[in-house]
């Protein structure tokens, strides 16, 4: 059989253009993706940045743009950006207290269809179900964080005390009293002052909880002036007035961190995120001395109600979904955890998250916090541990929009208490009834 | 002259007090960034000085983008403003209406609204408009908000030019851009210089509108700084270093201009 010379050229013709077809459309779909990353400044996300060279190795189709930023101006920042669509960013860094009420306002993607490999089930469960609405995943944990006790172990033993195995805070308050030395500005007890629903507030809750109280009742009535606000406050303002640093109503968690690693703090309950940074000589002075304990408990004994943590979520308004996905799960996978490892140490891996760190040998060696760090976080319930019903969830918060302008709102009247602008009494009734009309306004008891 | 000399020393330690407490927080923040991050939260002035805090500043981020995002958008909106408000203020001073005072002090009245208040309106214009994330967009924001302060300085520096001279101009048959140009701009210089010094500095620091609506690529250095504030952890000689970078450039240029801001500031004061 004989081929035409103009059927060859129309063949080969065709068979080019096809190639360049087939070529056209190979790139477009292995088109460059760039992804914007807004995220906090905090030590784990600027180890998750300078890691981020690996990922673009792994797919060099995959750019990456990030936006750090402080933690309230991030909020700020990505509320105004998602609530308005606008789709400056495809990957947010966002706390558990934003997940489920932007899951509910149907702004983020949901995480669902991860690969088998993300072992999704390695998740601590509470930090899992924090970042869930009606039982799907909407964010993917970085790191998270429950509360504890750290203590100065010299200045416990120069004064012959002990720290109990699961002290309670009546126990706490004569050590604290018998440890206080003014002179060499020893301060027996540090606590958050500095008024705010993520600072004084996470504690204060904290406080309340363990004291048997909580923020509403079942029909969404605030209860600030039950007695259990009234016996806890009164216990935080006497203990910080009689052992605290001078000026401790300016005090947050930066502030009473630099106390207690230069030296001036016996002891602190705060986060448990604390526990690396104050291991870690290059940052603090007293590295060798530290202890820690579980967070002190009340007359209401469920365990410490707080629950935090950092997640990457990406907004429906993102334009690169697929790519954004695929950043969020390494990000979040064991891989990158062994990378953190392997690059870093395993002090420094991201703290939290999956059970597989804390059964990894090489991290509870040299992190001796682990063992409390875990039990913290998986005694944490972020739907409910008061000791009476309530309808919110939420640890060290109410998982409400409100509940932003509440806390700051009532956290500047309990810092005005510490300071002494008023009593207990009335700064707690002025509470409950700007509370009150706060819920009223907004619409609730929501049918 | 014996009391004239006790008070005028008495004036020179006031002055040198005041200049002391106000360069204090800024000779503090220099310092602390040659500290290390232990150092950092102590009041020691006795310390190893280190570079540390530079180098990681520099590997963190692009100080030299941010920088001339800074600069660009900084003259950007200075120039733009300028190019509005000088006509603006010439027609208010020298042709005057009935509602020109009315005019002003509504003018002004937009410095009262807190800028937090339209910030959903605006981020959905620059939505709309592709102007998010751009330098067009912050210029044009920045020549806004400083259009009030830069017509109502120029209109105040106008008002100390007589109008006979501007009318000799105009017998000599100058048109409106001549007598802008070759009459008033020059005797006005340095109230121009003055006023567009402010608006500069008033630019580069502007730290809300360039947080809020850019993120990635017109990002300037007060988008830096703030990356480098921390609510967890003690970073505090990291953003000393990254906050004296980011002021430096403008320390500079106020260093060389301050006899021009003085002289503007002051220009007509005595008669």
């Amino acid at each position: 059989m004989s081929i035409r010379p103009a059927s060859m050229r129309a063949l080969l013709a065709a068979t080019c253009l096809a190639g360049l077809a087939t070529t056209a459309m190979t790139a477009r779909a292995h088109a460059d993706s760039t992804i914007t990353i807004a995220t906090v400044n905090n030590g784990d996300m600027v180890v998750m940045q300078k890691l981020s060279s690996e990922f673009e190795k792994l797919h060099p189709d995959i750019h990456l743009r990030w936006v750090t930023l402080e933690e309230n101006v991030l909020r700020q920042r990505v509320t105004t950006d998602i609530a308005t669509k606008a789709g400056q960013f495809d990957v947010m860094t966002i706390g558990n207290y934003e997940v489920p009420i932007w899951a509910k306002q149907g702004w983020l993607s949901p995480m669902d269809n991860l690969p088998a490999s993300y072992d999704a089930g390695d998740l601590l469960k509470p930090v899992a179900q924090g970042v869930s609405y009606n039982g799907k995943l909407y964010a993917l944990p970085f790191y998270a964080e429950s509360a504890m006790t750290y203590y100065r172990t010299d200045l416990f033993k120069k004064a012959g005390v002990t720290m109990p195995a699961a002290p309670s805070y009546d126990e706490l308050r004569p050590i604290a009293d018998k440890l206080t030395d003014k002179n060499t500005q020893t301060y027996g007890m540090c606590l958050r002052g500095k008024p705010g629903w993520g600072e004084n507030m996470a504690y204060v809750t904290t406080l309340v909880t363990a004291e048997g109280g909580q923020w509403f009742n079942e029909q969404w009535k605030p209860v600030i002036d039950s007695p259990a606000w009234t016996k806890a406050i009164t216990y935080y303002v006497d203990i910080l007035k009689a052992d605290g640093p001078p000026g401790a109503s300016s005090n947050g968690f930066n502030e009473n961190l630099a106390l207690f690693s230069s030296g001036h703090c016996a002891m602190w309950i705060d986060s448990t995120v604390a526990a690396g940074l104050l291991y870690d000589k290059k940052q603090s002075q007293v590295a060798d001395e530290v202890g820690f304990a579980p967070i002190p408990t009340g007359s209401f004994k469920g365990g410490p109600t707080w629950l935090w943590s950092w997640n990457l979520a990406i907004p429906v308004s993102s334009k690169q979904q697929d790519a954004a996905r695929t950043f969020v799960t390494w990000a979040t996978s064991k891989e990158y955890i062994d990378l953190v490892a392997k690059t870093n140490g395993w002090v420094a891996v991201p703290p939290g998250t999956r059970q597989s760190t804390y059964d990894n040998p090489e991290y509870k060696k040299v992190a001796p916090f682990a063992s409390f760090v875990l039990a913290a976080i998986n005694s944490a319930n972020p739907d409910g541990q008061t000791a009476n019903p309530r309808p919110y969830t939420g640890a060290q918060f109410v998982a409400i929009p409100e509940f932003q302008g509440i806390g700051t709102q009532v956290g500047q009247t309990v810092a005005g208490i510490l300071t002494g602008q008023t009593t207990v009494q009335q700064g707690l009734a002025a509470a409950q009834s700007a509370t009150a009309r706060t819920m009223r306004r907004a619409g609730y008891p929501k049918k | 002259m014996q009391q004239s000399l006790a008070s005028r020393i008495a004036i020179a330690l006031i002055g040198w007090a005041v200049a002391l407490l106000l360069f204090f927080p800024i000779f503090w923040m220099v310092l602390t960034s040659f500290k290390t991050e232990t150092d950092a939260i102590t009041a020691s002035l006795v310390f190893h000085p280190t570079l540390v805090s530079y180098a990681e500043v520099f590997q963190r981020a692009n100080y030299l983008g941010f920088a001339l995002n800074s600069v660009v958008i900084a003259l950007g909106g200075t120039v733009l403003a300028l190019l509005f408000s000088v006509p603006a203020a010439y027609s208010m001073a020298f042709h005057p209406t009935p509602r020109t005072r009315g005019t002003l002090l509504w003018m002004l009245s937009t410095k009262m609204l807190p800028p937090v208040g339209v910030l959903v309106p605006i981020y959905l214009l620059f939505k709309f408009t592709g102007l998010l994330d751009t330098r067009t967009g912050l210029i044009i924001i920045y020549a806004l908000m400083n259009l009030p302060i830069t017509v109502w300085m120029l209109f105040t520096f106008y008002k100390e030019v007589p109008n006979e001279i501007l009318e000799a101009g105009r017998m000599d048959g100058a048109s409106t851009w001549g007598e802008l140009v070759h009459i008033l701009l020059p005797l006005t210089l340095p109230g121009v210089a003055s006023t567009g010094l402010l608006s500069l500095i008033l630019c580069w620091n502007e730290a809300f509108w360039s947080l809020n609506l850019t993120s990635s690529q017109a990002a300037p250095l007060t988008a830096f700084i703030a990356s480098f504030s921390a609510p967890e952890g003690l970073f505090f000689a990291k953003l000393s270093a990254a906050s004296t970078m980011a002021v430096a450039p403008i320390l500079v240029f106020g260093w060389f201009s301050q006899k021009q801001l003085v002289q503007g500031l002051t220009f007509g004061a005595v008669k």
